[in-house]
């Protein structure tokens, strides 16, 4: 050091120095390390959610398409009603399959013997003779006529159009024979047979067939649930909140309700739905499996969240609001209502969020309150027996058929949209709120 | 035992009276506050005068704010807080049972240290006493209170064309002067100011001092400061605060020249503060 001072002919203070001038290099370097760090954890969560969602759209997007029949059908008057008669009992105990299997007869004429016909009608759904029901039950004036009409291909014909199942192996690996995949060629050829754009699988309930199952029930199910934890658990949550932040005197009661808070919020969801099992379908007998019971074990899921954001963001209001309002006499409820609420508003709401959220995707603690049944009615009442999409997606995904793979992907894509639109639903709300000062 | 606080209080009231000629807004008799175990105010015996400003002076901790703030019971809020001894208002316990928090707080208005205006319009800050102590209705008489307000407060022509704009958006020494136009608002009858230009320029403390003489006519004022020299300009009377007692009480002057406590005569001269 000395001999620099020399060379220069001026002083250098201790900063100046070659030992200090290494040592704030190496503080440059930690710093530089732990930005590319940071940089990397994010670029590494960005890269596994993109790779996530594009698994789930590209298995889901064929969800939105359907294979149909375009074919031309006669409702032979001796099948649809042997005695002729028109009243509704009598039509709807036509022999409608029939009708199905001779529309398709015409066209695939080399499907002879009981096994041709057979893998024939496999490639057809079976909704479709329930659409030919339908039809003449609505408009009996059509029996004796040749109409055409669209029908849904079965699973496995569907999945096959889709590419879904290759043609390449041999037969007895595969669900379609060879026979069939000739007869979808020859009707694909003639343009009986196309893959066309359909809402079916938001707009349907759910079925045991994938080809018809959709998810509007469990949809509807969905916004039903929590429409109820919405109602329970933010008035219940804020009121909570407020009272022990702003009124309740601190003392081992309230301690102790803090630390049970707390604590409730870290509990195994499936406890929740133990204690809806215990106390609300078996002490208070509320109505199985129903939109209203599911809504209220999530909204005492959802609960210690809210109370404990809501808590945190009147706790961030600074006191000096607090005294403003006192100071010009304001009565206690007025400070809270007239000021610390719209100022916290921000923080509740993205505490309601986070717990809605939570809510939205639960499905264990519904297990539990019989929201697993197989519902296929739209529920219409907060009372009836639904499901929802978290269940209806954990349902589907246990099922072997090929076709449930792409209704599950579409599922948990209207699940993401569902969860996404709420949110900017709050943000929304959160920057109309939003205040400064 | 009561009674006698009491009769020692009107006693009290009375030689003052006598002496000055000047009646007694608020009486202070054997004041003492703790928090939790810690001893705030030791025995603190204050008159303070209608119409007049009373300075609170002395050293940082010493005691003067906690004494502020148990004249509209602020000190209520913090739990710890326990308040014995006796503080009239106009000869009633403010203390008493029967007294409400929120009419006794419409009655002894407060400013405080920090500039604290709600995060809403000019307007709204300053009728939002008025409305909900029902003094007025919406429109025209509102209008009014608000201009008053903001006019004796010396801030009307400064906001007349931005009412509806947040009160936060103005300056530090406007925002302390909007507090105090929401503090008249309500039409009180004593103020309280909590080192109320601590946190302001000099231009700004000028505004706020000269505001306060004009005050005088219509108000009581207690006033907080560590700055001599603002209580030597504002108040007719100084209370010298040191270490939880009230040590001397006279008039400013007095205070300020012949001061009789050698604690005084030591803060005044700067010796510590």
């Amino acid at each position: 050091m000395t001999d620099l001072v020399n060379e220069t002919g001026l002083r250098r203070s201790a900063y100046q120095t070659e030992a200090f001038e290494a040592r704030l290099r190496r503080r440059y370097q930690a710093e530089r390390r732990f930005q590319l760090m940071g940089i990397g954890a994010i670029a590494f969560a960005g890269l596994m959610l993109v790779v996530l969602l594009a698994t789930i759209t590209l298995n889901g997007y064929t969800a939105f398409f359907q294979s149909r029949f375009d074919v031309e059908v006669f409702f032979d008057a001796e099948a649809v009603t042997p005695s002729g008669s028109r009243e509704p009992a009598v039509l709807s105990a036509g022999d409608y399959p029939a009708l199905v299997r001779q529309a398709l007869l015409d066209l695939v004429p080399d499907a002879t013997g009981r096994d041709g016909k057979r893998a024939l009608m496999e490639l057809v759904s079976d909704s479709a003779a329930y659409t030919l029901r339908e039809m003449v039950m609505s408009h009996p004036e059509i029996i004796g006529t040749r109409q055409r009409v669209s029908l849904i291909a079965a699973d496995t014909a569907d999945q096959f159009v889709k590419g879904h199942i290759p043609r390449d192996i041999s037969q007895d690996k595969r669900k379609v024979s060879d026979r069939q995949i000739a007869w979808i060629d020859d009707l694909r050829a003639k343009g009986v047979l196309a893959k066309h754009f359909s809402l079916d699988v938001l707009t349907q309930s759910n079925s045991r067939q994938p080809e018809q199952a959709g998810m509007w029930g469990a949809l509807i199910g969905s916004i039903m649930t929590m429409l109820v934890t919405l109602a329970l658990s933010v008035p219940i949550g804020v009121a909570a909140a407020v009272y022990l932040e702003e009124f309740a005197p601190k003392n081992r009661w309230t301690d102790l309700i803090e630390v049970n808070i707390n604590n409730l919020a870290a509990v195994p969801s499936i406890v929740f739905g133990l204690l809806g099992l215990s106390m609300f379908l078996n002490f208070f007998g509320m109505p199985r499996s129903s939109a209203l019971i599911g809504g209220v074990v999530l909204a005492l899921m959802t609960l210690p969240t809210i109370i404990i954001a809501a808590r945190a963001a009147l706790k961030s209001v600074p006191p000096s609001i607090r005294e403003a309002a006192l100071g010009i006499g304001a009565s206690p409820l007025q400070v809270v209502v007239h000021h610390v609420l719209p100022l916290a508003a921000p923080g509740i709401l993205t505490g309601t969020i986070l717990g809605l959220g939570r809510a939205l995707g639960e499905t264990a603690p519904l297990l539990l309150i019989g929201m697993v049944a197989f519902v296929v009615d739209v529920p219409s009442s907060l009372s009836e027996p639904s499901t929802v999409l978290p269940v209806q997606i954990f349902m589907w995904a246990g099922s072997p058929e090929r076709g449930w793979i792409e209704r599950t992907s579409a599922a948990i894509m209207l699940l993401l949209a569902f969860l996404i639109l709420m949110n900017a639903v709050a943000i929304f709300l959160r920057k109309k709120f939003e205040r400064r000062w | 035992m009561r009674i006698e606080v009491s009769q020692r209080a009107m006693a009290g009231r009375q030689d003052g009276a006598v002496l000055r000629g000047v009646p007694n807004k608020i009486t202070a008799r054997a004041v003492n506050v703790h928090y939790g175990a810690k001893r705030a105010l030791t025995d603190i015996n204050l008159d303070i005068e209608e119409n007049r400003v009373t300075a609170l002076i002395g050293p940082s901790g010493c005691g003067k704010s906690t004494f502020l703030r148990c004249l509209n019971r602020m000190n209520d809020t913090i739990d710890i807080c326990r308040v014995q001894g006796l503080i009239e208002l106009d000869g009633e316990d403010i203390y008493a049972k029967t007294i409400d928090t929120v009419q006794l707080r419409a009655r002894v208005g407060m400013v405080f240290q920090k500039p604290n205006p709600f995060p809403k319009s000019i307007y709204d800050n300053i009728a939002y006493g008025p409305r909900i102590h029902g003094l007025a209705q919406r429109g025209p008489e509102m209008d009014e209170i608000v201009r008053s307000s903001l006019e004796r407060a010396g801030l009307w022509n400064e906001v007349k064309d931005r009412l509806r704009e947040p009160g936060t958006g103005l300056s530090g020494g406007q925002q302390q002067r909007l507090c105090i136009a929401r503090a008249i608002a309500v039409s009180p009858e004593v103020i309280l100011m909590d080192e109320p230009c601590s946190a302001l320029d000099p231009i700004a403390t000028a505004h706020i001092e000269e505001l306060i003489d004009e005050l005088r006519e219509n108000y009581t004022i207690v006033i907080v400061t560590h700055n001599m020299q603002q209580a030597a300009r504002v108040s007719q009377k100084t209370a010298f605060f040191h270490l939880g007692e009230m040590v001397e009480c006279d008039d400013t002057e007095e205070i300020f020249t012949t001061p009789r406590d050698e604690r005084t005569q030591g803060y005044i001269t700067g010796r510590y503060g």
